[in-house]
């Protein structure tokens, strides 16, 4: 964005604190632009028509440097880049890179229903959701349009998750186009060889697009400045993901340069989506695990520096697990803590006889805790203490989570041992042992303490539960 | 005095002022358009001077609008024409890509050298520097001068280990000393880092006189520098390490750690008396590490060239993202001249094995996807934990997995543009089989 101060937001709002958005100012709600916490959409009068010209020129200088592309249609519409920094603490990065697996179409009707079936399905529970899979990129290894087409009939039968037509060829591409250009699918690629037929298809269909340029930012950026002459705004940069040696250092480099000259330069003709291909591992490497391992390396590295969509081969949980944990890592909001409501939750159907445990309102120790219980079985209470978000052993070291805190926390949301338990008894995570007697002190409750990891409470629970 | 405007300038005079019309306006004079076309024109040059052409049609139109004229009526689909958008040129537009440098980053990461050979009066047979860059890890503003090391863990008694890192220490896990020479000859560790966890009061409360003999025994057992770490524990740790330090005299070992929640001074004084260098400690707190590191530096009198810091790291899904961000503004600070941040960095890369990805069968939840089989689950955890960190501008990774350090270096070298590999050609991946 071109603004970077809420004053210069506010010369453009109503100016009236009328409180329609929710804030209470139009100083407010102009900082909320700034962090992009809320759009120029929550405030209603600036919809109105005579408002319009502030809206559009505001509009114009809260945009993102790096454009937005949607790709795909309906609930499972992906939306990469829209990025306006270079580092994680600076704001936030905005839209997680999406990460495409492909499918090609020399594979047997059956392999490729069971890949697209694989894909669909894959999840990973992480802090109260699921960790998912969000493209399928077709790619024709055939060359052959008919057997393309074919391809993407079947792949767009089985799935709702957006597209890349991956072909060099404009008949093959457009021979998939005619299948599914009503879902929105994404082309790749545009080159310097076949950019005037590719052209033509994006003008025909309307749909976004891929400029590829291996090793040659002049001509990708000649590519870029060419498409967005013809009006094309809706275009992903690919400068080529070289796999091993110096070339890869020269590939992370162009990632940097491109990414740099976007945002920090100001510099429009090339500020779009980056495109990485870490599956350009299985060129390098010919045993299969060692071609999987290099490309979660390198879509690690690409993840974290500026890719903003991957396209990978491995379906190995061992390669998927990571890339999808160190996407997470690196697009969680910094500015705010992942942690729960602290509450005493219920897990399964909790009567007077079950038992009530402790743990901390930091989101990643709380689903641990609150899924290994649900998955064993017990029913049971889960006190998540407020600890502003810091882990057990933290929360313990700093003084956020002491045996007076505890018992407080339950007295203030109102859970009475007495009423609500026949046993009066309560049970301390293993890292928080060393508060047992203060925490006897505190509440004049039995205290018990479980094991360090949670994983190991229903074990726990076969000697150590009811208390005697 | 009259002023000359280009007409595309008029148009722009009028972008922000609401004007709908001009009334009362004329223009005098003639406009001239000079342009010399010769024969035999280059269609380059020839779609070059159409989209000129197009737009000075475009900037007339937009002032004949302004000055009231029915242009849209008159001109209809000819007005449409000139708006960019509706045409495909006949050639590539040239372009030249070009970015600039980082100005800002003017304060290099403080050079330290780990280890003392023989001349410097030390048994080492190379020494390691860390430090020295003038831009983040693997950036094109300046040359890295070092590229990272890995120090491989070595433990002072048995203890449990993820079963996938457990199978390679086996033979040598009751020996520090074959187990310090096994990671250096067999799996390639620049380092080796003992951990002298058996002094801590809670485990074997062994004395620091015996700390300080297995550390002798690995000194004696291998020639690259060494890492000496304590058990963790605040109370016993410096004067273990102080043993540590003694017996280790001359040999310039990273003495780890001189922390806040311990008598730093007593370990920064061990390191000073006997030519080491301190671990500078902290967890994930940007200003806790400006704090140790001043208090290095002015109250322990510790050198700049002295001191690495372990701002901590958590592993992958278990708080890298706090890690990777403290890590990267620590590294950021430093190089625009935080004179308190500018040092080396550490990794405890091994923590990454405290996740449950690392190291469970499977996932204890039903709904997850299968998650595949540890062996080769748990060193790509080590691997992607230590690999995030060493873009945010880590130096130095503690690691335990052989397989993970063999990759790690793999990557970080192909970043650091030490390494030599065959180029591939990719402008074909697309049709790959494979």
């Amino acid at each position: 964005m071109k603004v970077n101060s809420p004053l210069e937001v506010y010369k453009f709002l109503p100016q009236t604190n009328c409180g329609d958005c929710g804030e209470a100012t139009c100083m407010a709600f102009a900082s909320h632009m700034i962090d992009r916490s809320l759009k120029l959409e929550d405030c209603p009068p600036l919809l109105e028509d005579k408002f319009r010209k502030k809206y559009l020129k505001l509009a114009e200088l809260l945009a993102p440097e790096i454009r937005e592309v949607m790709i795909g249609t309906g609930e499972h519409t992906v939306s990469v880049g829209g990025d306006d920094i270079l580092y994680r603490h600076q704001l936030t990065f905005f839209n997680q890179p999406a990460l495409a697996v492909d499918v090609w179409d020399t594979m047997s009707e059956d392999e490729l229903v069971e890949r697209i079936k694989f894909i669909n399905e894959y999840k990973k529970f992480y802090v109260g959701r699921f960790l998912k899979l969000d493209m399928v990129a077709i790619r024709s290894t055939s060359g052959d349009p008919d057997k393309f087409k074919q391809a993407v009939t079947i792949a767009a039968g089985n799935t709702e998750l957006p597209l890349i037509l991956c072909s060099l060829d404009p008949k093959v591409l457009k021979s998939g186009l005619e299948v599914v250009a009503d879902k929105k699918p994404m082309l790749y690629a545009a080159t310097k060889d076949n950019w005037q037929d590719v052209a033509d298809l994006v003008m025909e269909y309307d749909v976004p697009l891929v400029l590829f340029s291996p090793d040659d930012l002049d001509t990708l950026k000649s590519l870029a400045a060419t498409f967005l002459e013809m009006g094309r705004e809706d275009l992903v940069l690919d400068p080529g993901t070289n796999p091993q040696g110096k070339s890869l250092r020269e590939s992370f480099e162009n990632f940097l340069m491109i990414r740099r000259a976007g945002i920090r330069e100001g510099q429009r003709d090339i500020a779009f989506p980056l495109l990485a291909v870490p599956m350009t591992a299985y060129l390098a490497n010919d045993d299969p695990v060692s071609a999987s391992y290099w490309e979660t390396v390198l879509a690690s590295v690409f993840t974290v520096r500026y890719g903003d969509i991957m396209i990978v081969h491995s379906i190995e949980p061992y390669a998927l697990l990571p890339e999808l944990h160190i996407r997470d890592t690196i697009y969680t909001d910094p500015r705010t803590p992942v942690k729960v409501d602290p509450k005493v939750y219920e897990v399964g159907s909790p009567d007077k006889d079950s038992p009530v445990f402790v743990t901390t309102n930091f989101a990643l120790t709380y689903y641990t805790v609150e899924s290994d219980l649900a998955s064993s079985g017990i029913d049971c209470y889960l006190l998540a203490t407020d600890t502003d978000g810091l882990g057990v052993e933290a929360a313990v070291a700093g003084g956020q989570m002491t045996g007076q805190k505890v018992s407080d926390e339950f007295k203030r949301l109102g859970f009475d041992f007495s009423e609500m338990t026949a046993h009066n008894t309560v049970i301390l995570p293993g890292l928080a042992a060393r508060l047992q007697g203060d925490m006897e002190d505190a509440s004049g409750l039995k205290v018990k303490i479980r094991p360090p990891d949670s994983g190991r409470i229903a074990g726990w629970m076969q000697n150590h539960w009811p208390p005697e | 005095m009259a002023k000359n405007i280009k007409l595309s300038e008029l148009g722009s005079l009028f972008n922000d002022m609401d004007v709908e019309s001009l009334e009362g306006v004329t223009i005098e004079g003639d406009i001239e358009l000079d342009m010399d076309i010769g024969g035999g024109l280059d269609p380059q040059l020839a779609y070059m001077l159409g989209h000129e052409t197009a737009q000075i049609a475009q900037h007339l139109i937009n002032i004949s609008r302004l000055l009231g004229y029915p242009v849209d009526q008159l001109f209809g689909s000819m007005a449409q024409a000139a708006v960019p958008g509706l045409t495909r040129p006949g050639q590539l537009l040239p372009s030249k890509f070009e970015v600039n440098k980082i100005e800002e980053w003017k304060n290099p990461i403080q050079e330290v050298i780990l280890g003392a050979t023989s001349s410097d009066g030390g048994t080492r047979k190379s020494t390691i520097t860390l430090g020295g860059e003038n831009a983040l890890p693997y950036y094109f503003d300046s040359p890295m001068p070092h590229r990272n090391h890995i120090t491989m863990d070595v433990f002072d008694m048995p203890i449990g280990m993820a079963k996938a890192v457990k199978v390679n220490y086996e033979d040598v896990i009751e020996s520090p000393a074959e187990w310090a020479k096994k990671v250096v000859n067999d799996f390639g560790a620049d380092m080796v880092t003992i951990h002298l966890i058996s002094t801590d009061p809670g485990i074997k409360d062994t004395s620091p006189r015996e700390a300080a003999e297995t550390v002798a025994d690995v000194l004696q057992a291998v020639d690259v520098p060494i890492v000496i770490g304590g058990s963790g524990n605040p109370e016993k740790d410096p004067e273990v390490l102080e043993k540590a330090a003694e017996v280790a005299e001359g040999e310039r070992v990273l003495l780890a750690s001189a922390s806040l929640n311990l008598d730093y001074e007593r370990i920064a004084k061990a390191a000073t008396d006997y030519g080491h260098v301190v671990l500078s400690w902290t967890q994930l707190e940007i200003n806790a590490q400006k704090e140790l590191n001043r208090k290095l530096m002015k109250q322990c009198n510790v050198k700049r060239e002295d001191i690495v810091m372990d701002p901590t790291t958590a592993a992958l899904g278990y708080g890298l993202d706090y890690a990777y961000t403290n890590m990267e503004r620590i590294r950021l600070a430093g190089l625009i001249g935080d004179e308190e941040l500018s040092f080396p960095m550490s990794s405890g890369t091994t923590n990454a094995w405290g996740a449950r990805e690392a190291w469970m069968v499977g996932s204890p939840l039903k709904e997850d996807s299968d998650w595949g089989p540890r062996e080769y689950r748990g060193p790509i955890w080590e691997i992607v934990t230590g690999l995030t960190l060493s873009l945010a501008g880590n130096d130095l990774f503690m690691m335990m997995h052989p397989g993970s350090v063999a990759v790690l270096k793999e990557i970080t070298q192909s970043l650091h543009g030490s390494l030599e590999r065959d180029a591939v050609d990719i402008s074909d991946w697309v049709t790959a089989e494979v």
